[in-house]
C-alpha cells in the first residue's frame, strides 16, 4: 500500500464510505430480488 | 399456428419486445452476469490505478485520489436523473410500461450516488478548501438533487396503484429535471469554491494522462455498476408487479 500522506484519513474515509454505501445498496438489491422471487415461486408462478 | 400449419402470430418488433415486461425479462436476464463480471474487472483495474499507478497532484498531493470516487458518483447523480427524466417522457408520451419500471428502479440508485458524491466531496473539501461544506451553488443544488430523489422514492411508496403513481411521478420528475442544468452551470453562474469543468472542456482535459486514466476507468466502473443495478432492480420490479397481480387474483378467488 502506498503512503497516502498527511491527509490519509480523509482519503481512507472517502473510499470506505463509498464502498460501505455501495455494499449496502448491492446487498439491499440482492435481498429484495431474492425475496420477490421466493414470493413469486410461493404463489406458483413458473415464469421465473 | 393456424390449421394450415402457417405461423400467423404477429411478429414482435424490437420496440414491443422492449415494452413487454415478460419479454424484457427474457431478453435482458442473460446480460446480468456478464455485466457483473465487467463491472468487477473495471473496479479492480480502476482501484489499482487509483492507489498504485497514479501520481500525487503537485498542489493537492494524495487527496487527488478522492477524485476517482467523487467525480464518477457526481456524474452518476446527474446521469441517473437524466435516465429518470427520459423514462418519465416514455411514461407520459408513449405509456411505455417499462419506462415506469425504469423510473421507479432508478430513484433509490440516484439517491445513493448523490449522497456518496456529497460525502466524498466533503472529504475532499476539508483538506483542500479548509471546510467540509459551503452553501454555494454547486453543493446546494446537489443537496437539492438528493432531496428530489428521496421525495420521489417516498412518492412511489405512497401509492398503491403503481400505474397512476407513474404518471404523477413522471410530471414531478420532469419538473425536477430543471435542477440538473443548474448543477452543471452553477460553477459558471455563481462565485463558488468548487472548480469549473476540467475534463470535458472546449480546450480538452486540463489534467495529465496519468490522472485521467484512473479517472476514466473508475468512471466506466461506476457507470457499469449503475447499469447492472438498474437492470436487476427493473427485473425485481417486474416480478413485484406479478406478485401484486397474483395476490389480488388470489384474494378475489378466496372472496368468491
Amino acid at each position: 500500500m502506498i503512503d497516502l500522506g498527511q491527509h490519509a484519513q480523509f482519503i481512507t474515509a472517502a473510499y470506505a464510505g463509498v464502498f460501505l454505501g455501495l455494499f449496502a445498496l448491492i446487498g439491499w438489491i440482492v435481498v429484495e430480488s431474492r425475496r420477490v422471487k421466493a414470493r413469486l415461486a410461493e404463489l406458483g408462478d413458473k415464469r421465473g | 399456428m393456424n390449421s394450415d400449419g402457417i405461423n400467423d402470430a404477429p411478429k414482435m418488433s424490437w420496440w414491443n419486445r422492449l415494452a413487454h415486461p415478460g419479454q424484457f425479462l427474457i431478453w435482458t436476464r442473460p446480460l446480468v452476469w456478464p455485466l457483473v463480471a465487467l463491472t468487477a474487472a473495471l473496479f479492480a483495474i480502476g482501484l489499482w490505478f487509483a492507489f498504485f499507478n497514479s501520481p500525487a497532484d503537485y498542489q493537492m498531493g494524495d487527496t487527488v485520489r478522492i477524485m476517482y470516487v467523487h467525480v464518477p458518483t457526481a456524474w452518476l447523480s446527474q446521469f441517473v436523473y437524466g435516465t429518470m427524466a427520459v423514462s418519465a417522457l416514455g411514461t407520459l408520451v408513449w405509456r411505455h410500461p417499462m419506462a415506469d419500471v425504469s423510473m421507479k428502479a432508478a430513484a433509490p440508485l440516484g439517491a445513493v450516488f448523490t449522497a456518496l458524491a456529497l460525502f466524498t466531496g466533503s472529504m475532499w473539501g476539508r483538506p483542500t478548501w479548509g471546510t467540509f461544506w459551503e452553501w454555494d451553488g454547486r453543493m446546494t443544488s446537489t443537496l437539492i438533487l438528493l432531496f428530489l430523489y428521496l421525495g420521489l422514492v417516498a412518492l412511489w411508496r405512497a401509492f398503491d396503484d403503481q400505474l397512476r403513481a407513474a404518471r404523477v411521478i413522471a410530471i414531478f420528475t420532469l419538473v425536477g429535471a430543471v435542477n440538473v442544468p443548474i448543477i452543471k452551470f452553477s460553477v459558471d453562474w455563481w462565485s463558488t469554491l468548487h472548480q469549473p469543468a476540467s475534463v470535458f472542456t472546449a480546450e480538452g482535459p486540463k489534467m495529465p494522462g496519468s490522472l485521467l486514466t484512473p479517472l476514466f476507468v473508475m468512471f466506466f466502473a461506476f457507470t457499469f455498476l449503475f447499469i447492472t443495478l438498474q437492470l436487476v432492480s427493473m427485473h425485481t420490479e417486474v416480478r413485484r408487479r406479478r406478485v401484486m397481480t397474483l395476490e389480488r387474483k388470489l384474494a378475489r378467488g378466496d372472496a368468491a
